[in-house]
């Protein structure tokens, strides 16, 4: 076991990855040298070569696209878009040719390339430095889309992600980076890559998250526990595929569900998971399933962030409101 | 000979650096280019010493700021005033301006109150001034989209028919050498050339873009890339104020009389950190530091003043005062910036009334109100 943050966890799980793969490339805007701005990639250059650590030219649909044609040759590139209000450069590159080649190839075409996202706010940044643009890739079939909370799923995941012969979209929760975990990094016995994990059993109520708000959220359960509420945390950890049984195990028992995102409430992620668990657990809910985000507006600036990033009070409200129904 | 496969052969041709346009050598010593002929007055020369003296001065306040955690971020300009000055120095009042995130130089020049700035970088709002009325755009974050922008609004120029008149205005579009990798930037090349609009392409090559220096983004130098899409390019001194102000008068002119696109590549040096949460000893040298200090945009200025005997110790020390008071003023008034309230969050997302704002605001407001209650 070492102790290591999630930045950390994602490093060494990079680092081992390209160490079991030669194959395995990183490229993405100053993730040599520098380590990239969060130092997600510190040292790998150095370790393993200008040639498998790429500095790329500052032009992400063209990080993206000659991903793709590396991929074709052969190679496994782990793309890093430098925060999530970037990737839109990239994004017909991602959603016309890297979720559809496989399709279009009819089978023949593999893309086993991972694009690495920061995202969420949380850290006083200016704009477009604080979004959750996961929907938009939830949304095109032909990419699988995973989410790390913590840096014990940060490390597997990511590995699992490399391993994955399908595109995979891996949003890093980046107001998490610093946060500590043993990590055990000598086993490889992991969760698989989309299977959901119960992060704290309840009772009453299951709330469902993923990146960075299931630490909020565990918060918010070690709060409502003080009033005697018993919640059941769910870190998703997948979004697509989504492990739909998982959820509606716990729903089933608790009759009651509260989804947490910071992306916008409206047409977010939430709402397809209000839908489901809406028709596969329709006769055991007592409320409606309710949904806590951001607000359906542009992510504001950052001196009032707060009040738009789901917090512990708007996610015990929530709950409340389950009660209340 | 060989090869190295990724960096290419040793002489590809045209790296070699070439001539660039330069009207004031470093030491202060004003020197002659045959198309570019620059006559400034004595009057003229002190004023851009001025506005050289305190863009740098607001700029360290800024840095400060950030370091007092009173600014979530800055984006310093220390090394470009020169680029800049002279630049907008060339701007006429019908030009419109398009800058990246480091204009502050520019905004001043156009008469933007540099509150505004830091608003912004204070995280106060995400831009916050009327670009009508200085005829200088918000500042754009996303590498290379204001060039299309700006294109776009040349070609707007263009069709309302005043070029070759007196209220004839053109763009300048300001990005970084980084910034030429963007397909953006590619793309408002093309439109710019094939509709042949009344633009100017200013690249401040600063030489890095956060830790990438330039030759990762360019193997040519970088003006040399306006032949392949069909209008001038032309590289300037850019830590020299007059030749940039002389270069891009020039192409103005030629935009506002009809004859289409330059890109100028403004040769500068970015001094500082990318942005103040930037380290650059992580991938450049001290050693290049020091030699491009030795190129300063202000003391070449200054020298040429007093080797003219175009100013006195009591010129120097009152712009020295007003830089400090600017300064002062600058701090005092950024730091009781009020906070925006918890509900603007939901103003200015739509034009006219929508039922989603209307809905979230009102469910917003009644839950906040709820701890009021809880409170009393
Ligand atoms: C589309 C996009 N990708 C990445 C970034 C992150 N980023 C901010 S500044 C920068 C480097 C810009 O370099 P350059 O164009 O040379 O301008 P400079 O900062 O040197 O003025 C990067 C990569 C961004 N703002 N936008
Ligand atoms: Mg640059």
């Amino acid at each position: 076991m070492t102790t290591l943050t999630l930045g950390k966890a994602m490093n060494t799980g990079l680092r081992k990855a390209m160490e079991n793969d030669p194959k395995v490339l990183v490229m993405g805007e100053d993730v040599g040298k520098l380590g990239g701005v969060f130092r997600i990639t510190d040292g790998l250059q150095k370790d393993f070569g200008e040639e498998r650590v790429i500095d790329t030219p500052l032009a992400e649909s063209g990080i993206v696209g000659t991903a793709i044609g590396l991929a074709l040759r052969g190679y496994r590139p782990v793309v890093e878009i430098q925060f999530d209000g970037f990737v839109f450069p990239a994004a017909d590159q991602i959603i016309t040719q890297l979720a559809k080649m496989r399709m279009r190839s009819l089978g023949a075409l593999s893309l086993p390339v991972v694009v690495r996202i920061p995202c969420g706010g949380g850290i006083g940044a200016v704009e477009h430095h604080s979004e959750s643009p996961e929907a938009y890739f939830t949304h095109t079939a032909g990419l699988r889309v995973v989410s790390c909370s913590n840096p014990v799923d940060a490390y597997s995941m990511i590995q699992q992600a490399i391993a994955s012969p399908d595109p995979v979209i891996f949003f890093e929760p980046k107001r998490r980076y610093w946060d500590k975990a043993e990590v055990d990094t000598e086993s490889t016995d992991w969760t698989p890559l989309h299977a959901a994990k119960v992060v704290r059993p309840g009772e009453h109520v299951t709330v469902l998250a993923y990146g960075p708000s299931v630490k909020t959220c565990l918060e918010a359960a070690a709060a409502a526990a003080e009033d005697g509420r018993s919640v059941e945390v769910i870190d998703l950890r997948s979004l697509n595929p989504l492990d739909i049984d998982t959820v509606t195990a716990s729903v089933d028992r608790t009759g009651r569900c509260v989804v947490v995102h910071e992306a916008p409430v409206f047409n977010g992620y939430g709402a397809e998971l209000a839908a489901r668990i809406t028709e596969r657990c329709f006769y055991r809910l007592e409320a409606p399933v309710l949904r806590v985000g951001g607000f359906s507006t542009p992510y504001p600036p950052s001196r009032v962030e707060e009040q738009y990033l789901p917090d512990l009070d708007r996610i015990l409200d929530a709950v409340d409101r389950t009660f209340a129904w | 000979m060989t090869i190295d496969s990724v960096r290419g052969a040793p002489d590809t041709p045209g790296l070699a650096e070439p001539e660039l346009v330069q009207l004031l050598t470093p030491e202060g010593e004003r020197v002659e280019h045959p198309d570019y002929p620059l006559d400034l007055s004595a009057e003229d020369v002190r004023g851009l010493y001025r506005d050289l003296v305190i863009t740098r001065k607001l700029d360290l306040e800024a840095v400060a700021l950030t370091r007092q955690g009173e600014l979530g971020l800055w984006a310093s300009l220390l090394g470009q005033e020169a680029a800049q000055i002279g630049s907008a120095r060339a701007l006429g009042e019908h030009d419109m301006v398009f800058p990246t995130y480091r204009e502050h130089g520019v905004a001043w020049c156009r008469g933007v109150d540099p509150l505004r700035l830091l608003g912004m970088f204070r995280g106060v709002n995400h831009g916050g001034w009327d670009p009508a009325e200085h005829r200088f755009h918000l500042y754009t974050i996303v590498i290379g989209s204001q060039t299309l922008h700006a294109t776009g609004y040349a070609m707007g120029i263009q069709r309302d028919g005043v070029l070759g008149t007196p209220s004839a205005g053109a763009t300048i579009a300001y990005f970084g050498d980084g910034a030429t990798s963007q397909g953006d930037v590619h793309e408002s090349f093309v439109f710019a050339s094939v509709f042949n609009a009344p633009i100017v392409f200013f690249c401040q090559n600063n030489q890095w873009a956060i830790s990438e220096p330039l030759e990762r983004q360019s193997r040519i130098p970088l003006f040399k890339r306006a032949q392949g899409y069909g209008f001038p390019g032309i590289r300037v001194d850019g830590n020299d104020v007059f030749a940039c102000l002389a270069v891009t008068r020039r192409a103005l002119e030629n935009a506002r009389t009809g004859q289409g696109p330059t890109l100028v590549e403004a040769f500068t040096y970015r001094m500082g950190a990318h942005t103040t949460t930037d380290d650059p000893t992580r991938y450049r040298l001290k050693a290049e530091e020091e030699a491009w200090k030795l190129k300063d945009p202000i003391e070449r200025v200054k020298a040429y003043l007093v080797r003219g005997d175009l100013a006195d110790a009591a010129f120097f020390e009152a712009v020295d005062d007003e830089a400090k008071a600017t300064a002062k003023d600058l701090r005092e008034r950024c730091l009781v910036l009020p906070d925006p309230g918890p509900l603007t969050i939901f103003e200015n997302v739509y034009a006219e009334d929508h039922p989603l704002m209307t809905e979230e605001q009102e469910r917003f407001a009644a839950y906040l109100a709820s701890f009021e209650e809880e409170a009393s």
